[in-house]
């Protein structure tokens, strides 16, 4: 298979759309079959990526590059930043607000949930200036 | 067991009649915090949550649970219903509280367990 790149924007006003780009990335992994735990981490990944950028940064981008041994998701946001890493990576510690908890979500399971589902996990970050995660997940298959 | 089953051993809503319920049901997981249900909950698993927003279904679709069972009778929102019908989710209710179907729900995997 040859490096197979995907992109998508990241609407960070449309918080019940939170999902549409996770779900393509599904699809396409699915057709291209990949096993389905492998499939299952990388959406999982994408979609807590995708929930923290419209929670907290309005939105971003995300690139995705696919090859057989490995799938990698770049997820970039020109937020507010991540003040304190290790805090954040921390369950249950959460900066959302009552109206996104309403929602089910910020419980401080995002970073933690990345991490857990993830290969590897690198989170690059700047107060005022924004944050990168970039994700790798290894098929299992 | 699958979905079918469970939704007529339990007589069950369903409220996207068009949807696979041949899906075989391995487990099952409660919980109402999305993040903490999407990193926790295993795949084939019944979901029973009082959550009834559309990210249900997107949560559901990326953790591949098996059904949705939203409990205590509470309706999915329209959104949720759509999205639902649109990803071929298995979206179901009853008026038992989580705790009930989380009992009935055990004692079904159970007994199919034990044939």
């Amino acid at each position: 298979m040859s490096k197979l790149h995907l992109y998508y924007e990241i609407d960070g006003s449309d918080f019940h759309a939170a999902g549409e780009a996770s779900s393509d990335v599904k699809r396409v992994l699915k057709q291209l079959n990949f096993d389905s735990d492998t499939v299952r981490r990388v959406a999982i990944c994408m979609y807590e990526g995708e929930i923290n950028m419209i929670i907290h940064a309005n939105g971003g981008t995300v690139d995705v590059w696919v090859e057989e041994c490995s799938i990698e998701l770049v997820l970039r946001d020109t937020g507010p930043g991540i003040p304190d890493i290790e805090q954040a990576m921390q369950e249950g510690f959460s900066t959302a607000t009552q109206a996104i908890r309403e929602l089910g979500f910020g419980a401080g399971m995002g970073l933690p949930n990345i991490k857990r589902h993830s290969d590897q996990l690198h989170i690059a970050s700047e107060v005022g200036v924004g944050t990168t995660l970039t994700i790798r997940v290894v098929p299992s298959g | 067991m699958t979905v079918r089953e469970l939704v007529d051993q339990l007589e069950l809503k369903n409220w996207v009649p068009d949807a696979d319920l041949e899906i075989p049901v391995t487990g099952g997981y409660a919980g109402d915090m999305l993040s903490w249900v999407m990193g926790r909950a295993q795949s084939g698993s019944v979901w029973m949550t009082i959550m009834s927003n559309q990210n249900v279904a997107a949560v559901a679709l990326m953790a591949d649970v098996a059904a949705v069972v939203l409990t205590e009778s509470v309706a999915p929102d329209e959104a949720l219903q759509k999205q639902a019908e649109a990803r071929g989710l298995p979206l179901l209710s009853t008026p038992l509280s989580t705790y009930e179907l989380s009992c009935r729900l055990g004692v079904l995997l159970a007994d199919k367990q034990s044939v």
